[in-house]
């Protein structure tokens, strides 16, 4: 009976006497680790050409569970290649699940380490500028990674 | 005659004033220290946004109950209500008068003893004193009209009660062995071999029924916030609430000097002076108590009183038992 007492009591003492092993995050002070594969506020990706490199196929919008994305593209008269012209996410909706980074055939949406989604006012949706300025606040050259994906066998 | 008198007067009042405002001041950090120790025994930081590493967050707690509103309960009775927390308070504070803190001290071509007074049946005193905190308790939990306040306070009754027997018959043998029930003899009788030596037994009911006598964890039972929201102190509020709180830090600082004094050898210790030694010897207690908090779960109400019914009562009889049967053998 004693000794399991004895063991707990070593086990605390332990903890104690070496402050290193504490995990608390001083959050506001100091990041936190966000893990590489976390899933953040979805963010669309910046192209080769300085463009979305969405083409408003819409896949993610079908795929949404939540239906919380609406596309709605065009075509670029120069270039004729299509582009959105409105790309909604509602926040409040998201539920963070990834599927429309898994459906996205170009890799122009993806899931980041963004959690910090408190706002001021009462208002969810980010639209295309908000969520290509999450990709360009970060102001790294995303695109060499960007290669669309190649079709598996 | 009356000079000296007076000159008494003032020793004393000065001594009260200091050790009052030490137990005051030594509340204050045990707050801090407490939720720091624990926090890190528990993988955790603990408080460090208010000043460095959340020093001043007692003070900050202070400040924010003193502003709170006192909240009364409108069909409570208000004269207990307002006297029950005073009652738990005072009897916790009292308790140091026959607490030896020190040896004799020459001052200003005066010898002052470092306790506030030496009776010569100290040992009662302090049980007689410590027992009137329980009224305190049942009164404040009966006094509010609620129910969590009420089965808290029966709870801690019959739990002070059922402990307070077996922290009396553990100390039955230090007193034994001294042959004094003053609190300066059983220091000064420690001077070679300190009675946690010849008392292991003793020591062990001693430690055990002493956290369950301040209603600490693993014994917290009265106050089970999973089960009893905050058990007598539901309903209190501001500054009462304040005072149960420091009651609690005050209670146990008392039960650590009382250990420190029957079994730990009071002020004696080589070296540094005799206060020292009692402080230092004062907050290893202390830290086994956080220690002890951080580490065990609370016990059943049940398993609770079986443990002190049907375990540590009979061993303190057999400790009593063993104490006179080798104390008759040597002679």
């Amino acid at each position: 009976m004693i000794i399991p007492l004895i063991k707990g009591l070593l086990l605390t003492i332990k903890r104690f006497l070496n402050p290193y092993t504490c995990v608390t995050v001083q959050y506001p002070d100091e990041r936190p680790k966000i893990a590489t594969r976390f899933r953040g506020l979805p963010e669309l990706q910046i192209g080769k050409d300085g463009m979305d490199q969405c083409i408003a196929c819409g896949l993610c919008a079908k795929v949404c569970p939540s239906n919380c994305i609406y596309v709605e593209g065009t075509t670029d008269k120069k270039t004729q290649r299509r582009y959105p012209k409105i790309y909604e996410l509602d926040a409040f909706r998201c539920i963070f699940c990834g599927f429309c980074q898994e459906a996205c055939p170009v890799r122009a949406i993806i899931l980041r380490d963004t959690f910090e989604l408190a706002t001021y006012e009462n208002r969810g949706i980010f639209d295309k500028e908000m969520l290509l300025d999450l990709t360009r606040k970060r102001n790294i050259q995303y695109t060499r990674k960007l290669e669309p994906k190649k079709a598996k066998d | 005659m009356s000079k000296e008198f007076i000159i008494l007067l003032i020793i004393a009042c000065v001594k009260i004033f200091i050790v009052f405002s030490v137990i005051q001041l030594m509340i204050i950090s045990m707050i801090w220290f407490e939720r720091k120790i624990m926090a890190h025994m528990q993988v955790r930081l603990g408080p460090m946004r208010v000043g460095p590493h959340g020093l001043l967050q007692p003070i900050a707690d202070g400040i924010k109950l003193l502003f709170k509103e006192d909240i009364i309960p409108s069909k409570a009775n208000k004269l207990l209500f307002v006297l029950s927390p005073i009652m738990t308070i005072i009897p916790a504070l009292i308790t140091f008068a026959v607490i030896p803190f020190g040896d004799k001290v020459k001052l200003f071509g005066y010898n002052i003893d470092l306790i506030i007074t030496d009776i010569n049946v100290g040992f009662l005193y302090i049980f007689a004193v410590s027992s009137l905190g329980i009224y305190g308790i049942v009164m404040a939990g009966w006094s509010s009209n609620n129910k969590y306040s009420l089965l808290g306070g029966i709870r801690s009754s019959a739990q002070m009660i059922s402990y307070e027997l077996t922290m009396g018959l553990s100390l039955i043998g230090v007193v034994m062995l001294t042959g004094s029930l003053s609190l300066v003899d059983i220091v000064k009788a420690q001077g070679n071999l300190w009675n946690i030596i010849l008392q292991p037994i003793g020591f062990f009911i001693y430690t055990a029924s002493a956290i369950a006598e301040v209603n600490r964890c693993p014994f917290d039972l009265p106050e089970a916030e999973s089960e009893l929201v905050a058990g007598y102190h539901t309903e209190y509020s501001s500054m009462k609430f304040a005072m149960f709180f420091m009651a609690e830090y005050a209670n146990m600082i008392t039960v650590s000097a009382l250990a420190v004094t029957f079994f730990l050898g009071g002020w004696q210790g080589p070296f540094l002076p005799p206060v020292v030694w009692f402080m230092i010897k004062l907050a290893c207690c202390l830290f086994f108590f956080i220690w002890i908090r951080s580490t065990f779960p609370r016990l059943r109400y049940d398993q609770l009183m079986y443990f002190g019914w049907k375990f540590l009562l009979p061993l303190s009889l057999f400790n009593i038992l063993v104490t006179g049967f080798i104390m008759v053998i040597k002679e």
